[in-house]
């Protein structure tokens, strides 16, 4: 593959195709590109595992003690604490 | 987001303070993780939470409906997080970020395949500070876009009037941030596979 050309122009689209917004067209050249670009694979892999690690963490996420308490007393809010 | 409110927008507006409770309740922990990703510290993230709701509560009758509550109280916790952070680091805050994705930024510098490591290797406080690094790294347009769109599940038309930018600007900048937190994993992940092949 020619990288210089190919591969760049392949990225631009990549957004569209991993969010399932690509057109099929596009999306049967990405996935033809990918199986014979190992390079590009590979950076299409982590990057799919780049945005899992993060949403992963996000999911796992637990708001600090006392969150809720904290902010109701700072906005005036004490007498809706409760519920 | 959510498309019913358990609150109602004419109380809000005008200026029940059990309405706003509600609205509180179901916005503030989105709100604070939020700002908690574009700052990365606890402590301020909470300030410019508390900040951006009472804006909120003394704005109301400036929010005009045409978008969702949601949204307009995004934008407010993004502006005030993003001016934070222009105070902190004026220097790294740009205000225009490149429409188009140049080429240098496409192309890839790492190309170990490291999605091969154990679940575990993932999970370590180490990697932990490698993931909040990475997103440090990334200017704050770039990182608003990563989080609404890839952490906060907003849709991209939703993120691009959070951000008051167009929605192909919004892509470009949310694949700009993915591209660049992955080379910055990478690097990191890509030494945990030399290691573990070695030893
Ligand atoms: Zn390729």
């Amino acid at each position: 593959m020619d990288k210089e050309q190919h591969c760049p122009d392949l990225l631009s689209e990549l957004a569209d195709f991993m969010d399932g917004t690509a057109t099929i067209e596009v999306c049967a050249e990405i996935e033809k590109h990918m199986a014979e670009c190992p390079d590009c694979r590979v950076m299409v892999d982590t990057l799919e595992k780049t945005i899992y690690l993060y949403r992963n963490r996000e999911e796992r996420f637990e708001l600090p003690s006392g969150f809720r308490e904290r902010l109701f007393t700072s906005l005036h809010l004490e007498d809706y604490l409760k519920d | 987001m959510k498309q019913e409110e358990t609150f109602s927008i004419d109380a809000l507006r005008s200026g029940d303070r059990e309405a706003f409770a509600a609205m509180v309740d179901e916005y503030s922990p989105k709100l604070y993780r939020l700002a908690l990703r574009m700052l990365g510290d606890p402590q301020e993230a909470e300030d410019v939470l508390q900040d951006s709701l009472l804006k909120a509560y003394h704005a109301i009758d400036k929010f005009e409906g045409r978008s969702k509550v949601g949204t307009w109280l995004y934008r407010i916790t993004s502006n005030e997080a993003l001016m934070r952070l222009r105070k902190k680091q004026p220097a790294l805050v740009s205000v225009d970020e490149p429409i188009q994705l140049d080429k240098g930024d496409m192309v890839p510098r790492q190309l170990e395949d490291w999605c091969c490591l154990p679940e575990d290797e993932f999970m370590t406080a180490e990697a932990m500070v490698q993931l909040d690094q990475a997103m440090e790294e990334l200017s704050p347009a770039l990182k608003a876009a990563f989080i609404l769109r890839d952490l906060q599940g907003l849709s991209t038309e939703e993120a691009a009037e959070t951000l008051e930018i167009s929605e192909s600007a919004l892509k470009t900048r949310l694949s700009r941030a993915r591209l660049q937190l992955r080379e910055s994993l990478s690097i990191y992940f890509g030494d945990r596979v030399k290691e573990f092949m070695h030893g």
